[in-house]
């Protein structure tokens, strides 16, 4: 069964406290060249047949993200 | 006048909201997410809580319940709607507020009496209290950091839509210190604090809640 992978993160306007936090017990583990942790969500929808880009866009952009503060990106089966 | 609370699965402060509301002088209606029934009633609060366990974001799987299309089509239309911590997030999610509610900026859950001024106090919620009032109420959220691009924050604070904010101290890291925002025609307000934990001497810091339940009887009357 095709999967659609869809990732959504916090605009980067807006800032992350839980990436933040993660930066800084890397730092603590010695992971100094670390520089910027952001942190998101994953989705991995299974779909039958072919879905069109347009429902996809509007699961993605009506529920899985929040387009006030978050950025989705939509990676599609290939063709 | 018949004000509305939605109870959605995970609600918790429904209860609260209709006693409030019943102290208020105003008959609470029990309504139902899943019902497509607004049951007749002139006004709705959306009650605190962790609506469908907050799983995906706070507020936004019950923004997309079904009586909340009958809420946003009321509201678009003039009627008074009240969010309150949870209520505020499905607000936003249900694009009637502008901004997002995030994870507090300490990560950690926050409870407290917390100080607050009342910055507009011609919205239908607030019409009780005058511009400027400090009052005391509980405030008590995990995703309660109110949020929104650098543009749009200038814009909501050049119409005048910061409806509360925090003084004496910001429990969440929200910006500007915005507690509460208004929609443009005043009449849709959501705020992070519990004014219904605040309504009566035995069980709150103060009664300085009530304003709030007050203010909508009037709004209604004048509608």
């Amino acid at each position: 069964m095709p999967q659609v992978v869809v990732d959504v993160v916090l605009k980067p306007e807006i800032s992350d406290p839980q990436g933040q936090a993660v930066l800084g017990a890397l730092g603590r583990l010695g992971h100094t060249r670390v520089t910027g942790v952001r942190q998101g969500k994953h989705f991995v929808l299974d779909v039958e047949g072919t879905p069109s880009r347009e429902e996809l866009e509007q699961i993605a952009e009506t529920l899985l993200a929040n387009p006030v503060i978050e950025d989705v990106e939509l990676h599609l089966p290939e063709a | 006048m018949r004000i509305g609370i939605i109870t959605f699965p995970g609600s918790l402060d429904d209860v609260d909201a209709a006693r409030a509301v019943r102290l208020a002088g105003a008959e609470p209606v029990v309504l139902w997410h899943a019902d497509h029934d607004l049951k007749g009633v002139d006004a709705v609060v959306l009650p605190g809580g962790f609506s469908y366990g907050d799983y995906l974001r706070a507020g936004a799987i019950a923004a997309r319940a079904p009586l909340m299309q009958d809420v946003v089509d009321r509201a678009r239309q003039g009627m008074p709607v009240l969010g309150i911590c949870n209520g505020f997030q499905v607000l936003c999610e249900a694009g009637l507020l502008p901004g997002a509610l995030t994870r507090n900026s300490h990560l950690h859950f926050r409870n407290r009496d917390q100080r607050l001024r009342i910055e507009r106090a011609d919205t239908a919620w607030t019409s009780a209290y005058g511009t400027g009032q400090e009052i005391v109420v509980p405030v008590k959220n995990g995703e309660g950091r109110y949020v929104a691009a650098p543009a749009e924050l200038e814009r909501l604070e050049g119409e005048g839509r910061v409806a509360v904010r925090y003084v004496g101290g910001n429990p969440n890291g929200s910006l500007r210190d915005i507690a509460g925002v208004t929609s443009e025609d005043g009449r849709v307000v959501g705020l992070m604090p519990h004014p219904e934990h605040a309504v009566e001497d035995l069980t709150g810091p103060s009664t300085d809640g009530l304003g709030f339940f007050t203010s909508v009887l009037k709004a209604v009357v004048s509608a």
